[in-house]
């Protein structure tokens, strides 16, 4: 076969066959699931269902409807006093995992660096090198609670080195930032000249402090291209739609690749999102307050079993050790499905730094969490 | 509502220990809130939603809603009426509305005769009240925001980045 090079030397999922091992396995509790465990809120497929049924099933504007550009902004404004204009500075994309593509290759000359602190979401070093930069690996681990430092960042920037690409709340780790935090990062980043590309969807997720986009900091408007999206928030991932907000040549740039490549967000899509942020925020709420329970439940927990782990300060996952057994992250993934029945992800599937851990996604009903954590424990006692 | 009563209102199941680790409280503090909330009558009971129709095969369960209208008392206004009425064990529960009627209760009965023969014998006799109209219920889709049907098979993938 004649593949490209480049998509050939792509990191290769090796964790591809350990996912078909736990889909083809019945009556498995499953930790490691990426998504909600609520179904999209009611409110939100009926106008869904509404729109189909008016004949709703056109193409829409490149960059997404107006109304729901409108939306964003105003809830933007609402929520962190971020402001975008709707017609020059947002972009409706299919999911935040369209905005990083979109976002690499609108600012990647061939060879440029991104800083990618990791462990770090799957895509963020492939939709780099897809782009033609080169990643950058900053690491962090359980010691500074999986967090970048200022330092790090500003030790690795050399010459070449364009972007920051970052995501807090983070997947797998749980970690965020508190503004403080945050406002040394911006420093450095000012300093280097450097683009940030900051993934916020998990930002609703935030447990212990109010979150705050790096594009909010004064001064870093200019520097950031903020992806956000409605799949966490709103439970909305099969709808596969997100936004990209940055300075209007940003979101030109990728409005271009983006008319090319995808035309637009699905229709349907679009206007269920103007109909979540018009009157989802009391389901976020609710959503955000029964996670925080199952977050101080499985950290516990997992302590009490003798996985050591920090408490995640967002999104849906913890993120244990697991070097107290000695195994290797996949082995342990492997040996626990088979003996136990409970799925998790082996930290390996972030990198090869992430070994010695494993994802644990409490996005599962406290029933089964309960259970898993039973059969956790039973494991390793061997 | 305070967390406590969250949980226990979605699972009066969950032990004090598990309680305190969803809550981060500790266990003497979550006991003692639960303590309080069952003395003042806060918490008044712990019961489990049952599906009688799953039970009942032989249909000898009935349920109806039943519109009161009644007098007021001098007074004492519509209370003392109600109290007459929801002290029947018959009457599983009892509301005052506003509209065209005035209370609203439910009874429960082995059969239509049974629940008919409260009605004519018991309840509309009643002095103060003026009239009574009743719907049978025939099916319970939904009750105190639980959906009866058992939810549909989930749809996620076991396992996903």
């Amino acid at each position: 076969m004649n593949i490209s090079k480049k998509v050939e030397q792509l990191a290769p999922s090796g964790i591809r066959a350990f996912f078909d091992l736990v889909l083809g396995m019945k009556d498995v509790i499953s930790l490691g699931v990426g998504e909600p465990d609520f179904v999209t809120p009611w409110h939100i497929r009926e106008k869904a269902i509404y729109c189909l049924e008016k004949g709703y099933t056109s193409y829409t504007s490149n960059k997404g409807m107006i109304e729901l550009r409108k939306e964003i902004a105003l809830f933007l404004k609402r929520r962190y006093g971020l402001e975008y204009d709707p017609e020059e500075e947002i972009l409706i994309t299919v999911g935040v995992s369209e905005g990083l593509d979109l976002a690499a290759r609108a600012v990647l000359d061939p060879g440029d660096k991104v800083l990618i602190p990791q462990p770090a979401y799957v895509s963020y070093p492939a939709v780099v090198e897809l782009a033609g930069g080169k990643p950058v690996l900053l690491q962090t681990d359980l010691a500074n609670n999986f967090k970048v430092t200022p330092k790090q960042i500003s030790q690795a920037c050399t010459k070449g080195t364009k972007a920051l690409l970052i995501g807090y709340p983070s997947n797998p780790t749980g970690a965020s930032y508190r503004k403080e935090e945050l406002q040394e990062i911006a420093k450095v980043v000012v300093k280097n000249n450097l683009i940030v590309i900051s993934d916020e969807v998990y930002d609703e997720l935030t447990y212990d402090f109010d979150h705050t986009p790096i594009a909010s900091l004064k001064g870093m408007k200019k520097h950031v291209i903020y992806l956000n999206g409605f799949s966490k928030t709103y439970a909305m991932t099969g709808f596969r739609i997100g936004w990209a907000c940055g300075p209007a040549p940003y979101i030109a740039a990728m409005t271009k690749i983006h008319q090319y490549t995808m035309l637009c967000a699905p229709i349907i899509s679009q206007l269920a999102g103007v109909e979540a942020l018009k009157n989802g925020f009391k389901d976020v709420l609710e959503m955000k307050r029964e996670y925080m329970r199952r977050r101080r439940f499985v950290v516990e927990r997992l302590n009490e079993i003798g996985l050591t782990c920090h408490m995640p300060e967002g999104a849906f996952y913890v993120f244990p050790s697991i070097k107290s057994t000695k195994e290797k992250s996949l082995d342990f993934a492997q040996n626990l499905l088979k003996k136990k029945k409970v799925a998790l992800v082996p930290g390996v599937a972030f990198g090869k730094a992430s070994e010695g851990y494993v994802r644990i996604s409490y996005a599962s009903s406290y029933e089964n969490l309960k259970e898993a954590l039973v059969r956790i424990g039973d494991y390793l006692k061997g | 509502m305070d967390e406590i009563l969250e949980i226990l209102s979605n699972d009066a199941r969950v032990t004090l220990e598990e309680i305190a680790k969803l809550t981060g409280k500790n266990v003497a503090v979550v006991k003692k809130a639960i303590k309080k909330y069952e003395d003042d009558g806060v918490i008044v009971k712990y019961k489990t939603v049952i599906n009688q129709d799953l039970i009942r095969d032989d249909n000898s369960f009935v349920r109806a809603l039943i519109e009161v209208s009644i007098t007021p008392q001098k007074d004492v206004g519509f209370d003392y009426v109600a109290e007459r009425i929801y002290s029947f064990p018959e009457v599983t529960s009892c509301y005052l509305v506003s509209g065209t009627y005035d209370l609203l209760i439910v009874v429960e009965g082995d059969n239509i005769r049974t629940v008919a023969n409260f009605i004519a014998s018991k309840l509309s006799p009643m002095e103060n009240v003026r009239g009574t109209t009743t719907h049978f219920l025939l099916k319970k889709y939904k009750e105190d925001g639980q959906i009866l049907k058992k939810a549909n098979q989930k749809k996620r993938l076991n396992i996903s980045y």
